[in-house]
């Protein structure tokens, strides 16, 4: 579910007003220019200001001051939107910003001497030194030591998390903090271009890009611009032909009317919204293709640990070889455990403490080892209890025995069942006989059957990879719910199913840390490295995410398709608004010429200037109406393509029809009351 | 309205239905070369004719060659046809002695008839010769129809294809459309309109005594063969100057269904061969649909406004429908129907005269066109028409359900965007800025016939039919220098400022990686969908031309309503 958490009020006062302030600065054409749509309003309203001034004495000047002041009211809502979402994405950012501030840091020489610097004169590959209590001035790798790093400033989550040298845990983020030890690291980025940085750019938007469906909607909009630019201006001599001419304001209110001013002028924000809304979820992307891409995602390739399961298995039941009674097994479980501090270990003597068994003294534990796979207990008096992998037990009591026996056979049913339905079986022994198998099982987490369901709602395929054996991870994906499964996996295996996919022209997201995973982020048409991941998985991703959440991909997925249906719902409703437009200018236009137009007048708008009027209102105020629509994004269900558009069409098409017809007669019946017009003579 | 002229609506909505499918999958086996039951027979003509003009059969173009290919050779063959007009006076089968054209007028007409317009000028029987109908009007006839279906066919398999960024030999199509398409289908039809009395032969003009005593002169000539490609090539260009309200073209109420149904059967069959293309039949019949729907809509509206008649009238106590300007032959019903459908399709050819329509039937032929001529639409340019609206559908509806659209798992990206509004632009600019100049231009106005709101429309009617290439005309316009250059410039940009930006569409999904569809993708076969194609038609059609149309047709009938005329 895309959630409502750090959600900054909609209109935060301490927003307005930069909001406000920075409206007009975009009045500069130079910077209008960016938006054609709003460009074309902008000079209508410079001309109808024009106008205004030079006919001042005359008895229209009145009408023409207020379609001219309402056409600046459109531009300046749509620069208001834009500059909200802006300030909004600020506010985000300068939270993030503040562990930012400039600090100091020990850079070390070749030496071995270090200086004092400000973390702005670090540059790339510089080796800096942070202690206890230290503010690591940039982002980094380690490349000596370990120390345990308070990353709250970044995640906001407050455990400490241990960072080392070497493996998958080496990065450090720029303003976080060092609680323990010491450690050396490589400054990874130059100061303005860490992946912070960039983030920051992104919402600010200053560096913002159009992304590419978003080129392609301005190219529509435009062509409709152009369309309707023709159809206005042919209007003058058709209207001239028919024997009166229209003034100037009167067409460039029905342009202004006519062209796609309510999505035109709510572009930008929508887009800006939808990167603030993926840094809310507190990831980091390096540019709004790549939230896009996220909503086009066909093909998800989610770890199975940490996404799909928890961490560890846990002991769920303990089958009985022939002849064993419960009390021993139970009593050989709990003691060949008792020493085993592993997550699977604990749970094994949880499972078997209902045996009233204790622990004698001098009691030798026998840890696990990748050599011999077992684990287990030497009592003093000679008895000798181990639990492992089946092959690995077999041979162990073979060689106890010092000759084979009919031990391979017993229980070998059983485990192959366990294995079957996706649990590890582990053997228990005493020196002599098998005593019985323990079904340890994948814990999965809880909700991933329905995600999984939603995410296939959506079109979306989940793959689970798993080193496991394909028997185990076979069951594992039938019990969550995935569509399909990578087991034994190598970063090769990962890598070749991104490219065999993406050769059939599905779009890959994943998620990885370590690096080994980087050339597969690299290769994936959106690739999410976790925070807590190493710094060559983070370059290779086109997200961070600064909770190392695997299952943050689905929401990412989500807020990109929100992104382009808020996009597509507000298109269509501005094309659906040009009906009503019509029929409230058209008529008023032509009053005088052809009266018998009025019968056009369907709303029976109150006077030809006051229907005008009410036309441009509307068209101005529908912006300010919409933009919690911008920001917010259109309601994101996860279902079907073709449920989604029959909705969508329903409520932003036939809405987009009727809403005006309704917002401009309201409108006119205010102006009437106001005595803003003058009642039909 | 009663219900036995709704039953001759039905009864041509049936046979087309019924036609769609056979035709259909024999012109989807003739493009790929496949058997058919004409290959036997053909297959060593049509290798002749490569042989002849050294073609390689094998070798497909890219999208720029193709559109090289269709451009040299439309302009080669406008000039042959503008110097044949230029000259036949001095050439052979001319029994009634037509003069030369003027080098203005023959400019339009050959600019006209290149383009699958076909709108004219002059009057056959008297400006043409036999031989400038036969080897100079039948040629575009038959050429600028293949052409079309050329260019759909290269618009399809740019859709459809996989894995290729070719479009076809516009060589082959051209041959393969001409030589199993419209060659056997107009023999058959030509036999069936000199069955029903249509004159074939090269006598001199009959000259009659009427039963006024009154002399006129009957025109013979090939005129059934030339009758049947202006239909199914929808060309529209008659023989004569009344075209099919003239009984030599159209005698009877058969031979005005043959010429109805002749209009529409290659323009549906047209969306089955799509769909066999697409491996989705169904993606062609959603494009059927909403064309049926759209067509059903424009019939019921002319023919109501045709049977609720002229107020005006009816005070003069002649009750009952619009007859002005109809045949009696033909009725209410036979008359809005052709009319309709020459208006939807880019035929023009006329049964009755639309210059006499209510201004509310007027308004719906006029339209019909405005909206592209994609209900049926021309010979292939109707398919080619209604798939790049498709594509705009696409893309809106795309967003809609938030992700990057696809059309038969091909990604519609900025490229195919752009090319799309690219053709959307043109029906709106070339009608509507013309228009605008011809409306303030004294030039233009004094050879206008009609004053007020009618005249406007007369000047709006001859633009939208000349962008949209139908060739149909309101009329009240006197040929000169003006119209002959205007329209022949509006025609020009209305054919091949679509067919560039089509073919650039196809060329560019052509070698597009197809993405597997999945309940994420929305399907484009689906009753909304269809509903969408038709928003989107009618709000990029009818919403650019309204401030126009307001101004002509809907002003002329609230008027008429209050019993003023002009």
């Amino acid at each position: 579910m895309v959630t409502n958490r750090q959600r900054p009020a909609l209109f935060e006062s301490t927003l307005l007003w930069p909001a406000i302030k920075s409206s007009l600065v975009k009045l500069d054409p130079r910077q209008q220019l960016r938006n054609p749509v709003m460009f074309v309003v902008e000079v209508a309203a410079a001309t109808c200001t024009l106008l205004a001034l030079r006919d001042a004495t005359k008895s229209n000047a009145g009408f023409d001051c207020a379609i001219a002041a309402w056409l600046w009211f459109t531009v300046l809502f749509a620069n208001f939107a834009e500059a909200i979402a802006e300030g909004r994405g600020k506010a985000q950012a300068d939270t993030l910003r503040r562990s930012r501030s400039d600090t100091y840091a020990r850079r070390l020489h070749d030496d071995g001497s270090e200086t004092q610097v400000i973390s702005a004169d670090l540059r790339q590959g510089d080796r800096v030194i942070a202690e206890a209590n230290d503010i690591i001035a940039a982002d980094g790798e380690i490349i000596e030591g370990a120390a345990s790093v308070d990353e709250s400033a970044i995640t906001g989550e407050s455990a400490p998390v241990i960072r080392e040298a070497g493996g998958d845990r080496s990065s450090v983020t720029g303003g976080t903090r060092v609680l323990s030890d010491r450690i050396v690291f490589r400054v990874s980025a130059n100061p303005g271009s860490s992946f912070l940085d960039r983030m920051i750019a992104l919402v600010e938007g200053a560096s913002r890009q159009k992304t590419p469906n978003e080129i392609a909607l301005s190219i529509l909009l435009c062509g409709l611009t152009l369309i309707f630019l023709v159809a206005v201006t042919t209007l003058a001599p058709f209207s001239l032909y028919a024997g009166s001419m229209p003034s100037l304001v009167e067409l460039i209110a029905l342009l202004i009317c006519l062209i796609p001013t309510t999505i035109g002028g709510l572009l930008s924000a929508i887009g800006i919204a939808g990167m603030d809304r993926v840094l809310q979820r507190n990831v980091l992307a390096v540019s709004g293709r790549a939230v896009e891409a996220a909503g086009d995602i066909d093909t998800l390739l989610l770890d199975k640990t940490g996404t799909i399961t928890l961490g560890n298995r846990q002991a769920s039941e303990i089958v009985l070889a022939p002849g064993v009674t419960q009390a021993t097994a139970y009593r050989a479980a709990f003691l060949a455990s008792s020493c085993d501090e592993t997550p699977e270990g604990r749970s094994i003597v949880a499972l078997s403490h209902q045996a009233d068994v204790s622990m004698p003294d001098n009691a030798a534990p026998v840890p696990f080892s990748a050599y011999t796979r077992l684990s287990g207990i030497d009592l003093p008096n000679g008895e000798q209890y181990r639990k492992g992998a089946p092959e690995s037990l077999r041979a162990w009591i073979a060689h106890k025995n010092q000759a084979p026996n009919d031990n391979h056979t017993v229980l070998s049913s059983e485990v192959e069942r366990i294995a079957r339905a996706g649990g590890t079986p582990l053997l228990l022994a005493d020196a002599t006989r098998i005593l019985g198998v323990i079904l340890l099982r994948d814990v999965l987490k809880p909700n991933t059957r329905e995600r999984f369901a939603r995410l296939r709602a959506m079109g979306i395929r989940t793959v689970m990879i798993t080193g496991d054996n394909p028997l185990t991870a076979s069951a594992i994906a039938t019990e969550a719910g995935v569509d399909d499964f990578l087991a034994e996996a190598t970063p090769e295996t990962k890598m070749d199913l991104i490219k065999r996919e993406q050769r059939e022209g599905r779009l890959i997201a994943m998620t990885g840390d370590g690096t080994n995973d980087a050339p597969a982020l690299a290769q994936a048409d959106v690739g999410v490295a976790m925070n807590t991941g190493t710094q060559a998985a983070k370059e290779a991703a086109n997200m961070v995410d600064l909770d190392s959440d695997p299952t943050k991909l689905i929401e990412i997925v989500e807020i990109g398709k929100q992104l382009l249906m808020t996009r597509g719902a507000l298109t269509t409703f501005s094309i659906a608004n040009d009906v009503a437009k019509y029929f409230a200018i058209l008529p008023a236009m032509f009053a005088a010429t052809y009266p018998v137009m009025n019968r056009l007048n369907i709303m029976h708008l109150a006077t030809p200037q006051s229907a005008i009027l009410s036309a441009i209102i509307f068209n101005a105020l529908i912006i300010i109406g919409l933009i919690p629509l911008a920001l917010r994004g259109v309601p994101y269900r996860p279902r079907g393509a073709n449920a989604v558009l029959q909705e969508n069409v329903l409520i932003y098409g036939l809405g987009g029809l009727i809403v005006p017809f309704i917002g401009i007669k309201a409108i006119d019946l205010l102006l009437l009351a106001l005595h803003l017009t003058k009642g039909q003579s | 309205m009663s219900w036995t002229g709704w039953l001759q609506a039905g009864f041509v909505l049936l046979i087309i239905i019924l036609a769609t499918k056979p035709l259909g999958s024999y012109i989807a086996a003739v493009f790929a070369g496949e058997r058919n039951v004409l290959s036997k027979l053909l297959r060593p003509i049509e290798h002749g004719c490569y042989r002849l003009c050294r073609i390689d059969p094998q070798r497909e173009m890219l999208w720029q060659e193709y559109g090289g290919a269709v451009l040299i050779f439309s302009l080669v063959g406008c000039g042959y046809l503008f110097a044949l007009l230029l000259t036949q006076a001095y050439l052979p089968l001319n029994p009634q002695h037509a003069s030369n054209f003027a080098p203005d007028l023959a400019w339009n007409t050959a600019v006209s008839f290149t383009t699958n317009t076909n709108w004219q000028f002059y009057s056959g029987e008297t400006a043409m010769s036999q031989l400038s109908q036969m080897i100079g009007l039948a040629w575009h006839n038959f050429v600028s129809a293949a052409t079309g279906i050329a260019i759909a066919i290269a618009m399809i398999r740019g859709i459809t294809r996989r894995g290729i960024a070719t479009l076809g030999n516009f060589w082959v199509d051209l041959t393969r459309a001409l030589l199993y398409l419209l060659l056997p289908l107009s023999l058959i039809g030509a036999l069936a309109l000199c069955w029903q009395g249509v004159p074939q032969n090269f006598h001199r003009y009959t000259q009659i005594t009427t039963y006024e005593h009154g002399s006129q002169l009957l025109p013979q000539g090939p005129i059934a063969s030339q009758e049947i490609i202006k239909l199914l090539g929808t060309n529209g260009g008659g023989y004569v100057n009344a075209n099919s309200a003239s009984p030599s073209e159209n005698p009877t109420p058969l031979s005005n269904l043959i010429e109805m149904v002749s209009m529409f059967l290659i323009g549906a069959a047209l969306t089955y061969t799509y769909g066999r293309y697409a491996r989705d039949q169904r993606q062609g019949w959603a494009i059927f649909v909403a064309m049926a729907i759209l067509f059903v809509a424009g019939f019921a509206s002319v023919y109501a406004a045709e049977a609720a008649g002229n107020p005006i009238v009816h005070q003069l106590g002649v009750a009952g429908g619009n007859m002005e300007g109809k045949e009696v032959r033909f009725g209410l019903p036979g008359s809005a129907l052709f009319a309709t459908m020459t208006t939807d399709t880019s035929c023009g050819a006329v049964n009755a005269m639309h210059d006499s329509f209510t201004p509310l039937g007027g308004l719906v032929l006029l339209l019909n066109m405005q909206l592209g001529e994609v209900v049926f639409g021309g010979v292939g340019s109707g398919l080619y028409g209604i798939l790049l609206f498709v594509i705009l559908t696409v893309f809106i509806a795309g967003l809609m359900v938030g992700r990057t659209p696809e059309y038969l798992g091909k990604k519609i990206e900025r490229r195919e965007v752009q090319y799309a509004i690219l053709a959307a632009l043109v029906v709106p600019i070339f009608a509507l800025l013309p228009t605008a100049i011809a409306a303030v231009l004294p030039s233009a106005l004094n050879t206008l016939g009609n004053a007020g709101p009618h005249g406007f429309s007369e000047i709006l009617y001859a633009y939208s039919s000349g962008v949209n290439n139908n060739g149909s005309a309101f009329g009240g316009l006197g040929p000169n220098l003006w119209w002959n250059l205007s329209l022949s410039v509006v025609m020009l940009v209305g054919r091949f400022g679509i067919i560039v930006p089509a073919l650039a569409l196809a060329g560019s999904l052509a070698n597009k990686r197809v993405v597997p569809a999945s309940v994420g993708t929305f399907e484009t076969c689906s009753p909304i969908f269809v509903l969408l194609l038709i928003g989107v038609i009618l709000i990029v059609g009818a919403l650019t031309f309204f401030p126009a149309d307001a101004l002509g047709p809907i002003v002329e009938q609230l008027l008429m309503q209050k019993g003023t005329t002009w």
